[in-house]
């Protein structure tokens, strides 16, 4: 049976980092699942874990006051789930929502930044993994914003 | 005695023969053509005349495989895609083409094979999965990923969800805006790259959507690591004469209908990134 930071170190924001480190993690780390429609965070709440999900989706929602919740963002296997443990105040900025049966490792926050601040060189690996998935997200959103289906002309060759 | 050859500027008509509305605002039709032997690549376009309002390039999307047979998908957003989009079965249509390069498929052969559409541009791309799952054992791995504003807006939903049922093809597909009711991805169409099951580096991928949407996605398979060489874009410039001739479409060195609309991504990438163009 394979140990936990054998099978964290199969997370692809784990591939490639130190051992050492990885077990620095594990030290910080819980199995959690989730049903269909269980929400793993809610916005305001207090920030104190982040995911890496193994198996199913997450919808990141927010509630808009009398049109419901709208879906931001769905992340699915081997995305990470929530950098708001990482930037004070500490607390969820969206909801987010298990799509699906959801299973995941779960990081005590507390842990993994106490770890952070006594050992720099795990806090630069951990921001090295969370700034690009940050970035990433930060493109996916301004592509979003453009809209760039609306109204477009696309399969028509001409605006004719 | 010699042929007299065919008029390339002179439509010949055909006879609309099934009409699918996909959107409020987007309609596929389904055209008998005057010959029989009408055949054409995956990637190419005709020009199609509705007669008295004007001619408009428009994306083959349907069967490669089915002879004497043109399917058309038409957004209605001008004068003429409108008179196009309103046609009723039995109908007439003029009908210039094919026309334009195609999406190199053999090239794909033996590689794994990478679309990814976004929005209406999943009808030049259509054909392409015609063909590979007709003949799916000249592939490696098949992957289509699909982006659409919101879930109302997504094209050929029953093909997908056929598409998506067979055990030898990827499909996922995902909406810009969505409620809760969504049960499917929601997010840019480049946020699903990763989820891509290819082999990279073995990987030929096809792209065809909005300019900037193309160019995010060819900048995540880049990373992804799909060779540039092995990135084919399609793209739309204002096409006129379909023959290289009157220069409305030309875009830098080439003429788009006659050099594309398929292009090797590496060979345009300076192209899409003037402004200007």
């Amino acid at each position: 049976m394979k140990s936990l930071e054998e099978l964290l170190a199969e997370h692809p924001f784990f591939r490639g980092m130190k051992e050492e480190h990885i077990r620095l993690f594990a030290g910080c780390a819980s199995n959690v699942c989730f049903d269909a429609g269980a929400f793993l965070v809610r916005e305001g709440e207090p920030a104190d874990r982040f995911f890496l999900l193994r198996h199913g989706r997450v919808a990141l929602e927010v509630q808009i006051p009398g049109r419901g919740s709208a879906v931001i963002q769905t992340l699915g296997e081997g995305d990470v789930v929530g950098w708001s443990w990482v930037v004070p105040p500490y607390r969820w900025t969206f909801d987010g929502r298990a799509v699906e049966l959801v299973r995941a490792w779960s990081f005590d926050a507390v842990c993994i930044r106490t770890k952070a601040e006594q050992d720099p060189s795990l806090g630069y690996e951990l921001l090295k993994r969370l700034l690009p998935v940050v970035v990433e997200r930060l493109q996916a959103t301004r592509l979003q914003l453009l809209d760039v289906y609306g109204e477009g002309k696309l399969g028509v060759r001409s605006p004719a | 005695m010699y042929a007299v050859p065919p008029d390339p500027y002179l439509p010949e008509p055909a006879v609309v023969v099934r009409r699918r509305r996909e959107m409020p605002d987007v309609w596929t039709l389904e055209l008998r053509t005057a010959s029989e032997d009408f055949s054409f690549q995956p990637g190419q376009f005709n020009m199609l005349y509705a007669f008295g309002v004007g001619e408009v390039p428009i994306s083959l999307s349907g069967s490669p495989d089915r002879r004497g047979v043109a399917v058309h998908t038409v957004r209605a957003v001008g004068a003429v895609t409108t008179a196009l989009a309103q046609l009723r079965p039995g109908t007439v249509v003029g009908v210039r083409g094919p026309f334009g390069t195609s999406w190199p498929l053999a090239e794909a052969e033996g590689r794994d094979l990478l679309v990814v559409a976004g929005g209406i541009g999943l009808a030049p791309l259509r054909p392409v999965l015609y063909h590979a799952l007709t003949r799916r054992e000249r592939y490696g791995r098949v992957a289509v990923l699909y982006g659409a504003r919101t879930p109302q807006d997504l094209l050929y939903r029953a093909e997908l969800g056929r598409w998506r049922s067979r055990l030898d093809v990827q499909v996922e597909v995902t909406v810009d805006r969505a409620d809760h009711e969504w049960r499917g991805n929601v997010g840019v169409v480049t946020t699903l790259l990763p989820r891509a099951s290819v082999d990279p580096g073995e990987t030929v991928a096809f792209v065809c959507g909005p300019e900037v949407m193309m160019r995010y996605a060819v900048a995540g398979l880049e990373r992804l690591g799909v060779p540039r060489e092995s990135i084919y874009v399609s793209v739309e410039r204002n096409m006129k004469c379909a023959l290289g001739l009157c220069g409305h479409c030309q875009w830098g060195p080439y003429f788009v209908c006659r050099q594309g609309p398929v292009f090797r991504y590496g060979d345009v990438e300076g192209l899409l990134r003037v402004r200007e163009l």
